[in-house]
């Protein structure tokens, strides 16, 4: 109990020593299976789809336990994470902005 | 929940709500919003605008990579390495990153000692993980000298998009610094911790502050790892 409710005393975050190094061993796990889409050569969809895959776990661990935030109150967690997600919209309007200069570029410099 | 007990305005003690009531009364009710020591409001929000900077980096990557219509150099081949008699592909970079990542879980448990006042442990630990930081930097300065003298230039290479250059030593080059800065931050929290400065002020709560920077820039690390290098 007073691991749950440490957040809210002066002595901080509190956590079994287990915690972390499960989440270590995960780290290194996720980052081997990384570091073999490239080695086994993995094309196309299969790799992209892999590699987002193990980077969105790797940062949530990295964010949730190393963090703390998992341990967090909701008011922080969202003053925090939900900010970023506005970064979706520039990620989506500069992927069509640079489709777009591509096509440009094929119709006026190599015809 | 009483230790989770917050006090109002008027004085009385009420059991904080959880969920989304929960979002509303913290933001809402004249009061501190965040139950969390100042400092590490600040340092979550520094390292909020710092996301949107990195973000803006690898995007403005992702921008010209789809644009250009020379082939983008191959990663895998440009930061694989002979060792002994072995080409193995971006070999380089999977260690830099297991060294990252083996920082970030000593990083994690000096926290954990500091709050438990193990003094010796703790600066041990931090300063074992600036020392993880410095063998990065030092791999990064390996792997940006063999770039250059391969002929990699942030206005073009031999081999192949010209912005492959100014996108890799932008990026990476950012991120290094953010590395450097992190292992004088550490040492200069370390030695604190060992001369007793926390122990005197009652609080090991800026071990973890420190901590959150370090793990960001290992989780920046993921982000660059995954969009630059194995992309």
């Amino acid at each position: 109990m007073e691991q749950a409710a440490g957040h809210a005393h002066g002595e901080g975050q509190q956590h079994p020593v287990s915690v972390y190094l499960w989440i270590w061993a995960l780290l290194f796990v996720f980052s081997t299976f990384s570091y073999l889409v490239d080695y086994f050569h993995f094309h196309g969809y299969l790799r992209w789809t892999l590699i987002i895959t193990f980077m969105v776990v790797k940062a949530g661990l990295i964010v949730a336990i190393f963090m703390h935030m998992a341990w967090e109150r909701l008011a922080l967690k969202f003053a925090i994470l939900v900010p970023p997600l506005v970064l979706l919209i520039l990620i989506g309007l500069m992927a069509v902005e640079g489709a777009h200069t591509f096509l440009t570029r094929l119709t006026s410099f190599l015809r | 929940m009483a230790e989770n007990a917050v006090t109002t305005t008027t004085g009385e003690s009420t059991a904080a709500l959880e969920g989304l009531p929960g979002v509303v009364s913290d933001w809402s009710a004249d009061k501190q919003a965040f139950p969390v020591p100042w400092g590490k409001a600040m340092m979550w929000i520094f390292l909020l605008s710092d996301t949107f900077i990195f973000t803006c980096f690898l995007t403005s990557y992702m921008n010209v990579r789809i644009s250009t219509t020379v082939p983008w150099p191959n990663p895998s081949e440009v930061f694989a390495l002979n060792i002994g008699n072995q080409h193995i592909p971006l070999i380089l970079i999977a260690i830099m990153t297991m060294v990252l990542i083996t920082s970030s879980g000593t990083m994690a448990m000096a926290v954990n000692f500091g709050y438990r006042r193990h003094r010796a442990n703790t600066t041990a630990l931090m300063l074992i993980t600036a020392a993880f930081g410095a063998i990065f930097v030092g791999m990064q300065a390996f792997e940006w000298t063999k770039l250059i003298r391969e002929g990699v230039r942030p206005w073009g290479n031999p081999l192949g998009a010209t912005q492959f250059g100014s996108c890799f030593f932008m990026i990476t080059g950012f991120h290094g610094l953010h590395v450097s800065a992190g292992v004088i931050y550490l040492t200069v929290v370390a030695l604190r911790v060992w001369r007793g400065f926390y122990d005197r002020k009652g609080s090991y709560e800026t071990v973890e502050i420190t901590g959150l920077y370090w793990h960001f820039v290992d989780l920046v690390w993921v982000f660059i790892f995954a969009f630059f290098y194995l992309w």
